[in-house]
C-alpha cells in the first residue's frame, strides 16, 4: 500500500536513462573522427600547462572540505525533520517542543561553526 | 468533488476490445506517460532556449534569433542539430570515464526527477507517497556529476569550476528543503498530488504563497534557492565566463556538451514546476472548479465539463511555470553575479537560519491555527 508506484518509478529510471545513451550513440554515428593531437591538449593560454602530470589534479582550497562537512550535518538533519513534518498534525504541542529542542542543538552546532570560523571564505 | 480522470483505465478499457487483458494492457500503458513527459520536457528546453535568446535580446534592444524559424522559434533545434554533428574532443590528460559519465550522471536525475510531477489532475506518471521528498534527494545527484565533470577534464578551469558548483549546489540544498518542509507540515503529506489538492479547496486563496507570513518567507528562500541550484546567473559561478572560461563544460564540445545545455533548461523548468506547484497551486485555476460549473449552471460531473478542467489544469500547470521560467531569465538578465564569499554566506548565514526560523514558524502557526495552516 504505501510503496505504490513504484514500478512506475523503475521504469521511468530506465527511461530516464536512455536519454543520454541515445543522444551520444546517434551522436557517435554521424560526427566526424579524426581530429589530431593538437585538438586533445588541455585548453590553456596555448602552452601546455606544467606541473606534476602537466594538469590540474592538484590540491585545492580546504574550504569546499569545510562546507561539505557542515552540510552532511544538516543534511540529516532536514532528513529526520521530515517524517516530522509529516506527521506534525497528529502529535500536536509535544511534538512541536521537542523539535524545539532538536533544532536549537543544531543552532548550537551551527553558531559554533560560524565562530570558528568554519563558515568563512577568506 | 469531480474525479480525477484516470487515464490508464480509460487507455484498458480501450484496448479491451482488441481483447487484450488488463494486465497486459497495464504494462503496454506504463511507457506512454513517460515517454509523453520526456518530450515535453524536451519541448520545453527548446522553447526556454529560445525565449532566453528572445526576451534577452529585447532586454538589451536586439531581435535576438530571427533566421530559424517563424521568429526564430527553431534555434533550440537548430543548435542541438549542430552540436550532434561535431566531433567530440576528449582532452588527452582527462579521464576518459569521468568525462563522459560527468554529463550523463548530471542528466539522468534531472528527467527522473519529474516523475512526481504532475502536470493536472491525475496527470501524474507517479503518485509516489515520498513525493516531493524524492524531489529533493534526486536533484542533490547532479553536483557530483559537475565534479566528475570538472575533475575528469584535467584542467584548472574545469576543476574549480566542479568545485564551485558542488558547493553552490550542496549549500543551497538545504534552505531548498527546509523552504519544502514547512509546505509538507501545511499539507500533511509529502505527495505532490496532496500538495495541490491541499491547494486547490478554494482557489487562490487557499494557494500557499498567501498563507500569512510563511507563505512569503518560504516562497522568497525557495525562489532564491532554486535559482542557484539551477547554477544560473546570478549564481552561475561554477562557470563564470570572465574568471573560469566555462567552468566545467570548459573541455567539452559536441553532444556532451549538448547534455549541459539540456540539463541546465530541462533543470530551469523543472524548478519552475516544482515552484508552481509549492507556492502557486499547481493546476488549481485562481477559482475551484466547482463554483466555476455552479456559475455556468453546469454539473460538474459532466464529461465534457471534465475534459474542459482537465485542459484547464493543464494550462494553468504550463502558464505559471512559464511565469517562473521568465522571472528566471530576468534575473538572469538583470542581475550581476555574486561573489563566492557572498554566494556561501546568503545561504548558510542568512537563508539557512531563516528556513529554520519559518519552519518554526509554521509549526507554531499550524499549532495556533490549525484551521488555517492545513489542520
Amino acid at each position: 500500500m504505501v510503496l505504490q508506484g513504484y514500478d512506475y518509478l523503475l521504469g521511468f529510471l530506465l527511461i530516464s536513462c536512455l536519454v543520454p545513451v541515445l543522444a551520444l550513440t546517434a551522436s557517435y554515428f554521424v560526427r566526424p573522427k579524426g581530429g589530431g593531437a593538437f585538438r586533445e591538449t588541455t585548453y590553456e593560454s596555448g602552452v601546455e600547462p606544467r606541473g606534476p602530470k602537466g594538469g590540474a589534479w592538484i590540491q585545492f582550497n580546504i574550504r569546499y572540505y569545510m562546507f561539505a562537512l557542515v552540510f552532511v550535518i544538516f543534511d540529516v538533519e532536514t532528513v529526520f525533520l521530515y517524517p516530522w513534518a509529516v506527521a506534525f498534525s497528529k502529535l500536536g504541542l509535544f511534538a512541536f517542543i521537542e523539535a524545539l529542542i532538536f533544532i536549537a542543538i543544531l543552532v548550537v552546532g551551527l553558531v559554533y561553526a560560524w565562530r570558528k570560523g568554519a563558515l568563512e571564505w577568506t | 468533488m469531480n474525479e480525477p480522470i484516470d487515464l490508464g483505465n480509460s487507455f484498458a478499457e480501450a484496448v479491451a476490445g482488441f481483447g487484450i487483458p488488463a494486465d497486459l494492457a497495464r504494462v503496454l500503458w506504463m511507457p506512454i506517460p513517460m515517454l509523453v513527459v520526456i518530450l515535453s520536457a524536451s519541448v520545453a528546453v527548446l522553447l526556454s532556449v529560445w525565449a532566453e535568446r528572445k526576451w534577452s535580446a529585447y532586454m538589451q534592444q536586439r531581435l535576438g534569433p530571427t533566421v530559424a524559424g517563424l521568429n526564430g522559434f527553431m534555434q533550440g533545434v537548430a543548435d542541438g542539430a549542430k552540436l550532434l554533428v561535431k566531433e567530440d574532443v576528449i582532452p588527452r590528460k582527462g579521464d576518459p570515464w569521468l568525462f563522459t559519465f560527468g554529463p550523463v550522471i548530471i542528466i539522468i536525475p534531472i528527467f527522473f526527477a519529474y516523475l512526481v510531477i504532475p502536470f493536472g489532475q491525475g496527470l501524474v506518471i507517479s503518485d509516489l507517497a515520498i513525493g516531493i521528498f524524492f524531489f529533493v534527494a534526486i536533484s542533490s545527484v547532479a553536483p557530483i556529476g559537475a565534479l566528475m565533470a570538472g575533475y575528469a577534464s584535467n584542467n584548472k578551469y574545469a576543476l574549480l569550476g566542479g568545485l564551485r558548483a558542488a558547493a553552490q549546489g550542496i549549500s543551497y540544498e538545504l534552505p531548498l528543503a527546509l523552504s519544502i518542509l514547512s509546505i509538507v507540515m501545511m499539507s500533511n503529506s509529502l505527495s505532490t498530488v496532496d500538495i495541490v489538492n491541499m491547494q486547490s479547496t478554494h482557489g487562490i486563496l487557499s494557494w500557499n504563497i498567501l498563507k500569512p507570513g510563511v507563505g512569503q518567507i518560504g516562497f522568497v528562500i525557495f525562489l532564491i534557492s532554486a535559482l542557484a541550484e539551477t547554477e544560473r546567473a546570478p549564481f552561475d559561478l561554477p562557470e563564470a565566463e570572465s574568471e573560469l572560461v566555462q567552468g566545467h563544460h570548459t573541455e567539452y564540445s559536441g553532444m556532451k556538451f549538448a547534455l549541459f545545455y539540456l540539463a541546465e533548461y530541462a533543470n530551469l523548468v523543472l524548478g519552475s514546476l516544482v515552484a508552481s506547484i509549492l507556492f502557486l497551486g499547481g493546476w488549481s485555476f485562481i477559482v475551484p472548479m466547482g463554483t466555476v460549473a455552479n456559475l455556468l449552471g453546469i454539473d460538474p460531473l459532466d464529461p465534457a465539463f471534465q475534459v474542459f478542467s482537465a485542459l484547464l489544469g493543464i494550462v494553468m500547470t504550463i502558464a505559471k511555470a512559464t511565469l517562473f521560467v521568465f522571472l528566471a531569465i530576468l534575473a538572469r538578465w538583470t542581475l550581476p553575479r555574486v561573489r563566492i564569499d557572498q554566494l556561501l554566506d546568503l545561504g548558510w548565514k542568512f537563508l539557512l537560519p531563516l528556513a529554520l526560523f519559518n519552519l518554526l514558524l509554521t509549526a507554531a502557526l499550524k499549532l495556533a491555527f490549525p484551521a488555517f495552516f492545513g489542520g
